[in-house]
C-alpha cells in the first residue's frame, strides 16, 4: 500500500532492467497488443518512453499486486465460501468456477444460487441483477475518465469492475513512473484470478470439509453489514445511509420478503431526488467543475 | 436438488451475466469521453451507493421471521457481532469470519 519513495524506485528501476531481458521473451507477446493511446504519450513526456513494453509491464504489476493482497485473502475467504455454499446447495464445481468467470460480481453471484434454486424466471433474474448491480452505474461514472482513457484494456477493465478492483482503482495513488493503465488492468485481473481460483476450490473441496455448514448463507449479510459500516465511516453526512435503510425497511413491510428490491429503489431514488438541494453541498464538495 | 432444468439454468445465468455487463458497460455508453457528465447523475453517483449498500443488508435479512421459529434472535446476534467486531478491528475479513461462525454456532447448537 505504500508509495514507492524515491530510493526505492531507484532499485526498482534497476531491478527491472536486469529483469528487461529475461522477461522480453513472454512479454512480447504482450507487446503486439499495446494500444497508442493518451497513457504512452504520457510515459514518453515523462521521459522515460526508452524504457521497452516489457519492463512496463513489469513495473505496473509490482505497483498493482501490493495493492491486491487484501483483496486476495478476502476474495479467498469469500469465493471459497460461496463455492462451498454453491456445493451445499447441490451444484458441482463447474457452477461456481464459470459463474465467477463470467459474472464476476460476488453479491450478485450469491443471489442467483438462490435463483438457481427457486423457480424458472428469467424475468426476475434480470431485473434483480440490474437492482443489485445498479451501483455499478454509479462507478462507472466515476471512472468515465480513468477507463475510458485506457485503450482497449477498458472492455475488460469494465467488464470487471467489481467492488474491490472500483475501489482499487478508484483511490490508488498509482506511482507517476508506472503506466496508469497497466496498473489497472493487473489490479482487476489478479481480482478475478483471486476469485475465480477461490470460488472453484470451493466448489471442489467445500464437501469433503467435516464440519457442519448449515448457516454459511450469513456470510453475504456480514459482508453488506461491513461493506455498509465502511460506507458509513467514509462519508461525512449520513442521511442517504439511513434513508436506504428506512425506505427499504418500509418496503419489506409493505410489500413482502419477494417483491420489495424495486419499490425500494423507486423509493431511494425518488427521496434523494427530492432532497438533492439539502444532500449535494456537504458530500459534494469539488463538484463545480 | 434443483427444480430447473440445464436450459433453464443456463438462460438464468445468461440473464445475471446480462444485467451485470449493462450495468458496468452502461455509463461508458451513455456518456463516451469528453461527453459533460448531468450534475444530477454525478449526484446520485456520491449519494446512491450508500443506500444500496443499506438496501442490501435489509435484502440479506429479509427472510428472518421475527413472529416464528427463532424470532430472528441469532440474526440479530450475529449481526451485533460483526458491526462491534468492525467496530473494535475494523478488519473486514475478521469481522466477517467471526459474525458467519457466530450464526452457524448459533443455529447449530443453541438454536437448532
Amino acid at each position: 500500500m505504500r508509495r514507492d519513495k524515491p530510493d526505492k524506485r531507484q532499485n526498482h528501476r534497476q531491478r527491472q532492467a536486469q529483469n528487461r531481458a529475461a522477461d522480453a521473451q513472454p512479454e512480447c507477446a504482450h507487446n503486439a497488443e499495446t494500444e497508442s493511446d493518451g497513457r504512452d504519450a504520457s510515459a514518453h513526456k515523462a521521459g522515460r518512453g526508452y524504457r521497452s513494453e516489457g519492463s512496463r509491464t513489469v513495473a505496473a504489476f509490482k505497483a498493482a499486486f501490493p495493492y491486491t493482497i487484501p483483496i486476495f485473502t478476502g476474495f479467498w475467504f469469500l469465493g471459497f465460501t460461496y463455492g462451498i455454499y454453491m456445493n451445499a446447495a447441490g451444484f458441482s464445481f463447474w457452477y461456481p468456477m464459470l459463474m465467477s468467470l463470467t459474472i464476476f460480481a460476488g453479491s450478485v453471484e450469491f443471489v442467483t444460487v438462490n435463483l438457481l434454486l427457486g423457480a424458472f424466471n428469467p424475468t426476475q433474474a434480470l431485473l434483480l441483477t440490474l437492482m443489485l448491480n445498479a451501483r455499478h452505474l454509479f462507478y462507472g461514472i466515476a471512472m468515465l475518465e480513468k477507463y475510458g482513457s485506457a485503450g482497449r484494456k477498458r472492455f475488460y477493465l469494465i467488464f470487471g469492475m467489481c467492488d474491490e478492483s472500483f475501489s482499487i482503482n478508484y483511490t490508488a495513488q498509482i506511482p507517476a513512473h508506472v503506466d496508469k493503465g497497466l496498473f489497472m488492468f493487473f489490479v482487476t485481473l489478479l481480482n478475478q484470478i483471486y476469485w475465480v481460483s477461490g470460488s472453484t476450490l470451493g466448489g471442489i473441496f467445500g464437501g469433503l470439509l467435516p464440519f457442519d455448514m448449515r448457516g454459511i448463507e450469513f456470510v453475504m449479510t456480514a459482508m453488506f453489514i461491513v461493506i455498509f459500516m465502511e460506507q458509513w465511516m467514509k462519508d461525512k453526512t449520513h442521511a442517504s445511509h439511513i434513508l436506504g435503510f428506512a425506505l427499504s425497511l418500509l418496503c419489506l413491510i409493505l410489500f413482502g420478503a419477494d417483491n420489495f428490491i424495486i419499490p425500494s429503489m423507486a423509493a431511494i431514488l425518488v427521496a434523494l431526488t427530492v432532497l438533492r438541494k439539502k444532500l449535494e453541498f456537504p458530500d459534494a464538495p469539488g463538484e463545480a467543475q | 436438488m434443483t427444480a430447473m432444468t440445464f436450459p433453464q439454468q443456463l438462460v438464468t445465468i445468461l440473464m445475471v451475466i446480462l444485467g451485470t455487463v449493462l450495468t458496468r458497460f452502461l455509463p461508458f455508453l451513455l456518456f463516451p469521453r469528453g461527453k459533460p457528465i448531468p450534475k444530477y447523475i454525478r449526484y446520485l453517483g456520491s449519494v446512491l451507493p450508500a443506500a444500496v449498500f443499506a438496501m442490501l443488508v435489509v435484502y440479506c435479512l429479509k427472510d428472518t421471521s421475527l413472529f416464528s421459529g427463532n424470532h430472528g434472535i441469532p440474526e440479530a446476534i450475529a449481526c451485533a457481532a460483526v458491526v462491534i467486531l468492525h467496530l473494535w478491528k475494523r478488519q473486514m475479513l475478521l469481522s466477517i469470519a467471526g459474525g458467519t461462525i457466530t450464526y452457524m454456532l448459533l443455529i447449530q447448537l443453541v438454536f437448532s
